[in-house]
């Protein structure tokens, strides 16, 4: 830049301010190592969840009664991972995604036609062959929907993705190649063997499954974090912000916003990748809209537009109403009211913190000034 | 939105050598119309040339004709309502004019996509602040300093080599350049709690980043004490000394006066004056639009 040549390198202020006393504020103000520590243990921890049933007292509080521990877990994984992905979109880039759910069915789809005995293609790959070709269909999917669509404002996109959604479910019922309910049976499991010779990926043990899931989990976390804090990031938060006043600043806003909504569908696609190898069945009812809901919801919950919050959002909508299945209140069982207590839960969110609950430093800031424009002091 | 332009360089190699000699094209651009590469007003950076601009029926710019030369600091003045923004928002891409072209050194630029123009050297800020709220003053520059960045979304990923080096030259920069407005002790805040003056002084930093060749400054003194209005006069002309152009609307006589080498005059959407300072100040249709007078009474 020329117009500053003369001044020396300043240095670049702390990421955080002491003030910050927030538990990120915490750890964003100790050494590289502590936070890595921190991080590592954290990570360790989820590894040892399907054990948690051992610890005296406790244990059994946090694990479901009604269905196998294991299965909850990895439900929860892929819940986390259709969060996080959903948050890139929703919470990076502020385009408002309804039919999530539709990238999750085109992964899962994509495996089921290229490994299943039932697909008229004959093919019966293995389930690992199968994975790189379903995400890149999950993304490809998201740049032909995004490709029109992103050129429209806030409400339209809701509308259409939406839509695009729906064609998906409906494609799925009536189209001969989709098999509509009869679905897909036999889709293989992932490879590995135990020591013994027995299978690590059965319909006898969910936990691996589960392990695999937080792999993957893990390696998306460092792949969102990494493309946060870089220029793609900015440039997401900028056309957030204010998308014109961004284009204006030279940024590419269309395909900035592309890249957001093929990297949500990348890792949608991924979801439905895993889930369509665990169930090794799956048919049109697999893929409701009440799914891309219940993920919005989660995301929203959670506190959109931070990682921390869309993994919590993500655990929530996926462990509460499983720990509760089994409990029965009046005779009836309160897994069945699930959808009630999360719209509750969500309205009283929205009264008391609507920032969700580990809210991302700057869409705290945007809601409480939007609180103090309809309300002022 | 308007059809991508694209250029083809034998093409406007051509037009060029055949348009030399001909006269100043003046009729309504052509949707495809290519620009010459030669500015038709020599030494112009910016031609605006007969653009007319309407919304309904309102004629915002009526056939406005000017042209900046590089190094200058262009004023453009004009009561409220003459089009003064409107002139920013028709050189910058945000519209497009109905007829007449915006050359930037001798490239028709009105079809272009705004981040093109960005690109190509035209940077502004706004009247009414336009800072990406939640983002920090360092973060705001930073966004402006990556038009000339090229990390793609899989270098970002794998952090490859660029975006470590680009990261850094993008923070150096704003870092600069928050200095160089006189806020860098404010850099890690988020710009909206930002005092008023800081915010406008930040977008300056921020249209600065994008390494323009001409920068618009839309009522940058709007709102400021007299000692700031003084400084922003010192940082003005210190950007124009870094040799970056400058075309300022301001509404404040004095600032305008002391700080332009030229100034046009508008007046619901048409030019009423152009000329040195001295000339403009005592022009009788200028004088008559301030005073709300209309000119052929004055
Ligand atoms: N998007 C728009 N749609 C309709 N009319 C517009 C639009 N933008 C500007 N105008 C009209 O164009 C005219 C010129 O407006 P403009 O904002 O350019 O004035 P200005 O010279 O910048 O005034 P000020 O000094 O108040 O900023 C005004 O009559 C305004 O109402
Ligand atoms: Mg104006």
């Amino acid at each position: 830049m020329t117009a500053v040549e003369n001044h020396q390198t300043a240095q670049a202020p702390p990421p955080v301010k002491a003030t910050d006393r927030t538990v990120r504020g915490w750890l964003g103000r100790q050494p590289l190592p502590v936070r890595i520590l921190v991080i590592v243990g954290f990570a360790i921890l989820a590894y040892l969840l399907p054990y948690v049933g051992d610890v005296p007292v406790l244990g059994p509080q946090v694990v479901t009664q009604a269905n196998d521990w294991g299965s909850v877990l990895f439900e929860i994984s892929y819940f986390v991972l259709l969060a996080i992905g959903l948050n890139v979109v929703v919470g990076f880039a502020g385009l408002l995604d309804l039919g999530y759910v539709g990238f999750f069915a085109v992964g899962a789809y994509t495996v089921a036609l290229l490994t299943s005995p039932d697909s008229n293609f004959g093919l019966k790959w293995v389930w690992l062959a199968s994975v790189p070709v379903a995400i890149a269909v999950a993304m490809f999917s998201g740049l032909i929907l995004g490709w029109p669509t992103l050129r429209l404002r806030g409400d339209y996109l809701a509308i259409v993705t939406l839509g695009f959604a729906e064609i998906i479910r409906i494609f799925a019922d009536s189209a001969p190649l989709l098999r509509g309910d009869r679905g897909f049976g036999s889709i293989p499991h992932p490879p590995g063997n135990n020591p013994d010779g027995t299978a690590i990926f059965s319909v006898r043990d969910a936990t691996p499954y589960y392990w695999l899931g937080l792999s993957i989990i893990i390696l998306v976390i460092l792949a969102v974090r990494n493309l946060d804090r870089s220029r793609v990031g900015r440039s997401w938060l900028a056309i957030r912000e204010d998308e014109e006043a961004a284009e204006i600043m030279g940024v590419r806003t269309i395909k900035f916003k592309l890249w957001a909504f093929a990297i949500g569908a990348c890792v949608a696609g991924l979801g439905g990748v895993m889930f369509a190898g665990y169930q090794g069945f799956m048919n049109s009812s697999t893929f409701v809209l009440q799914f891309s809901i219940l993920v919005l919801a989660g995301v929203v919950m959670g506190g959109s537009g931070n990682i921390a919050g869309a993994i919590l959002g993500g655990v929530l909508i996926a462990y509460v109403p499983e720990r509760l299945r089994g409990i029965e209140v009046f005779g009836q069982d309160l897994f069945q009211w699930r959808f009630l207590m999360f719209g509750v839960i969500i309205i009283l969110i929205m009264i008391f913190r609507p920032q969700g609950v580990i809210p991302s430093r700057r869409r705290a800031m945007e809601l409480k000034d939007r609180a103090k424009e309809v309300a002022p002091e | 939105m308007s059809e991508p332009y694209v250029e083809s360089p034998e093409w406007e190699d051509e037009a060029a050598r055949h348009r030399v000699d001909e006269p100043i094209p003046t009729g309504p651009a052509e949707p495809g119309d290519t620009g010459l590469v030669q500015p038709t007003v020599p030494g112009a950076l910016l031609e605006v040339d007969n653009v007319i601009l309407r919304f309904g029926g309102v004629v915002a710019l009526d056939q406005v004709n000017f042209a900046l030369r590089q190094g200058e600091i262009f004023g453009l003045i004009g009561p409220n309502g003459a089009g003064k923004t409107t002139c920013f928002n028709a050189m910058t891409g945000v519209y497009r004019p109905t007829s007449g072209r915006i050359r930037f050194r001798g490239q028709v630029i009105s079809g272009l996509k705004k981040h093109e123009i960005t690109r190509l050297g035209i940077a502004r800020t706004f009247q009414n602040i336009r800072l990406f709220p939640e983002m920090t003053a360092l973060e705001n520059v930073m966004v402006g300093a990556d038009a000339h960045h090229k990390t793609s979304v899989l270098g970002a990923l794998f952090r490859l080599p660029r975006h470590w080096r680009e990261e850094r030259q993008g923070r150096d920069l704003a870092m600069r350049l928050l200095e160089f407005v006189g806020i860098a002790d404010r850099a890690g805040e988020v710009s909206r709690n930002l005092a008023y003056g800081e915010q406008r002084r930040l977008e300056i930093a921020r249209a600065l980043a994008t390494n323009p060749t001409l920068l618009c400054l839309d009522e940058p003194a709007a709102g400021f004490n007299p000692a700031e209005k003084e400084r922003l006069l010192g940082l003005i002309r210190q950007i124009r000394d870094q040799g970056v152009t400058v075309l300022l609307i301001e509404h404040d006589m004095r600032l305008v006066m002391g700080v332009c080498d030229r100034i046009v005059v508008l007046e619901f959407g048409k030019k009423i004056a152009e000329g040195a300072p001295a000339e403009v100040r005592d022009d009788p249709k200028v004088i008559a639009a301030y005073l709300g007078v209309p000119a052929d009474v004055a």
